[in-house]
């Protein structure tokens, strides 16, 4: 049941996906509304069948890499399918919808197993430190497309050479803001959950730094966001520069999540079961 | 034989580096013009000069020498050293190709910017110039009258001009790109010329408030700033203006660049790397292409607004395919009237209108009198016939010893008018221009030749 609705899922949105690339070349609303549409029904199978494995696992599921991944995707679409409708960018999705893919279909590459249950996870602080990190990198990977869109729409302006994506990308400052906007919104999510994951580690280990390999990833990915909070706060830092780092930021938070979880050894390397 | 040729350099065939000597040559007092009465085979001559061309249209009996001639001159005026080879840049267009290309031109579709109204005026000007240093008689006269009123057709009859992007427009939607919404940004204007004034209607247009100019004649900043609501600076100082300008619309005579890299570097701290839109419409341009290399600061100078222009383009090639299907009907009815002003088509059209009238009346007298014998008949045939022969004997021989000079034109024109002979398009021969001012140079030019 579970593992049907997650090929839903995927086939929804890959159908968005496809819908997004077309929307790319033709500027229809309708197209664009299902493509939308698409992407909200995946969004809503992936939500049922998150549930139905945090149903019965008896907490929330995130404790394999594929149950991690999986939940993460389903919060960068509902970021964005929310964002959507309050920001009105609609050539967003054919940026987004290609990475919710990929990380579709990165989780079917992950063994699916079930771990046994962990009291360990069972504590309002980890649900909090989950969440909360989850939802930031919702919005900083969000913060990445939106970059990218930067990056690509300044090339055109800057080099004064108009290929058709100058027609349909938005303005710069747009970009920009929204850019801005995840930024301003993720970092003290970001601040927040991991706040709560050291709170957590000094009541179960008595100490909130372990050296864990993720621990310090997880320190150097604030440390970037912290600089360009602060450059764009104190200093007026935007467009390219802020759009590499954005990007820069990400590809971080993509080492992070993955390569602590799958390759590194440490109390994050849930994977293996190993506490 | 009279040929027509158009000789001239555009933004399509000389880069801007040309143009921009070109530029700074036609700003000197002395028009080419003045130069047409030591010029041996060139006979009628029409210069025109603006931002993005350099045309001269001249009619002569032989082509080679005229070109060379008017080659020459174009050497001379504009300074070139002989090594550069400004044969690469020329296009030259000869017969009725010039003829479509001057209306082409008069109806703003070889423009850099489809459709903009300025160079209708500037053809206008150029015509003025023509009139005044009395380099223009009749087929130039006509030909340039018949381009205001051919553009003036395109205009009324295709949405060229209503969909008018000028490079003010193009200028607007690429600071749309830029910054989104533009209502709030603050424009400076830095030289306050007719471009300038247009570009700035149109950012006004799309809900720009604020507004600042900013010129070396205060008189002149004050009549726009009033115009416009718009506060002046001290032209002096529009480099410290630029800490909270958003888009800056440059277009002063300058010779030498105005704003340089590090004068914009400098200040993007101060100004928090809020984007900074440059508009360069000023041809020598007045702001350094490296400017464009600061992060967040955009320049667009006169060949750059061109990309953008190409797309719009795009959408506008039917209007344009329609304009360009009016311009070749009026050429083909411009050539039918080229080829009457030789002597031979005149000879025959006199003769023509001469025996259709004699015709006529003999019909008339001949149904009057019926009982005429057919001996009397043939006498009223001959007597007719030969009193019409007796009388144009002599316009005739006149018009066949003008053929051989260089001004048959004026005088097969002149001919024809005074015959009131039809060449299919002559209805719009009379009332020739479209603002009255040229039809009264014009006539009163023409009057004093035929003194």
């Amino acid at each position: 049941m579970e593992a049907l609705f997650l090929v839903i899922a995927t086939l929804c949105y890959l159908c968005g996906t496809v819908g997004y690339l077309v929307y790319l070349y033709h500027d229809r609303e309708r197209i664009h509304w299902i493509s939308w549409s698409a992407m909200l029904i995946g969004a809503v199978f992936h939500a049922g069948a998150i549930l139905i494995r945090s149903v019965q696992i008896g907490q929330l599921a995130f404790t394999t890499g594929q149950e991690a991944i999986s939940l993460f995707a389903w919060m960068f679409v509902a970021t964005y399918l929310v964002l959507q409708l309050r920001l009105q960018l609609r050539i967003l999705g054919s940026f987004v919808s290609p990475l919710a893919v990929i990380f579709m279909l990165s989780t079917s590459l992950l063994p699916s197993q079930i771990l046994p249950k962990s009291e360990l996870f069972k504590s309002g602080w980890v649900i909090l430190h989950v969440s909360t990190l989850f939802l930031a990198n919702a919005l900083f990977a969000l913060a990445f497309s939106v970059a990218i869109m930067y990056l690509l729409q300044e090339r055109h302006i800057k080099r004064k050479n108009f290929g058709f994506l100058y027609m349909r990308l938005p303005p710069l400052e747009r970009l920009d803001s929204i850019g801005h906007l995840c930024l301003i919104i993720g970092f003290p999510l970001m601040t927040g959950g991991l706040v709560a994951g050291f709170a957590y580690a000094s009541i179960v280990w008595q100490s909130p730094w372990n050296w864990d390999p993720k621990e310090i990833l997880s320190i150097v990915t604030w440390i970037i966001y912290a600089v360009l909070v602060h450059e764009r706060l104190a200093v007026g830092w935007r467009g390219r520069r802020a759009a590499w780092l954005a990007i820069f930021g990400f590809s971080v938070i993509l080492l992070t999540f993955m390569g602590a979880n799958l390759l590194l050894k440490g109390h994050h390397s849930i994977y293996t079961g190993k506490m | 034989m009279c040929h027509i040729v158009l000789l001239g350099m555009n933004h399509k065939t000389a880069p801007v580096e040309i143009r921009e000597q070109l530029a700074v040559a036609c700003r000197q007092e002395v028009n080419p013009l003045h130069m047409l009465p030591r010029m041996e085979h060139v006979d009628e001559m029409v210069f025109l000069s603006t931002c993005n061309r350099v045309e001269f249209l001249f009619t002569c009996n032989s082509l080679q020498d005229g070109i060379q001639e008017v080659k020459t001159l174009l050497r001379t005026h504009v300074g070139l050293p002989v090594s550069t080879p400004p044969d690469n840049y020329l296009y030259v267009y000869e017969n009725m190709e010039a003829v479509k290309h001057l209306f082409m031109v008069a109806s703003s579709l070889d423009s850099m910017v489809l459709g903009e109204p300025q160079i209708l005026g500037q053809m206008k000007d150029a015509y003025r110039a023509a009139v005044e240093y009395r380099t223009v008689k009749t087929v130039l006269n006509r030909l340039l009258h018949k381009a205001f009123s051919v553009a003036k057709r395109v205009r009324t009859e295709t949405c060229i001009g209503s969909c008018a992007v000028s490079v003010s427009y193009a200028a607007v939607e690429l600071a749309r790109k830029i910054f989104g919404d533009i209502r709030d940004k603050k424009v400076m204007l830095i030289g306050a010329g007719e471009m300038a004034e247009l570009a700035a209607e149109h950012f006004l247009a799309q809900g720009v408030r604020q507004l600042t100019v900013a010129n070396r004649t205060l008189e002149r900043a004050m009549e726009l700033a009033g115009k416009f609501r718009a506060e002046t600076v001290p032209f002096d100082c529009f480099l410290d203006a630029l800490k909270s300008m958003d888009i800056v619309l440059s277009s002063t005579g300058a010779q030498q660049p105005i704003i340089r890299y590090q004068d914009v570097r400098s200040r993007m701290r101060e100004r928090r790397n809020k984007p900074l839109f440059f508009i360069d419409i000023a041809v020598p341009r007045d702001i350094d292409p490296k400017v464009n290399e600061i992060d967040n600061v955009y320049v667009y100078d006169i060949d750059d607004l061109q990309g953008v222009i190409d797309i719009n383009r795009e959408e506008r090639r039917n209007q344009a395919q329609l304009a360009e299907h009016l311009i070749d009907e009026e050429t083909i009815k411009f050539k039918r009237w080229m080829n009457t002003l030789s002597a031979v088509p005149t000879i025959i059209s006199l003769r023509a209108k001469a025996e259709t009238i004699r015709r006529n009346e003999i019909r008339k007298t001949f149904a009057q009198l019926p009982d005429l014998s057919e001996r009397e008949r043939e006498a009223i045939e001959i007597l007719t016939e030969s009193i019409i022969k007796k009388f144009l004997h002599d316009p005739i021989v006149f018009l066949k010893k003008k053929a051989q000079r260089g001004t048959q034109a004026t005088f097969m024109d002149f001919a024809q008018q005074f015959f009131n002979l039809e060449d299919g398009d002559g209805a719009d021969s009379s009332p020739l221009a479209q603002d009255a001012d040229i039809a009264t140079e014009s006539s009163s030019f023409l009057e004093n030749a035929k003194k």
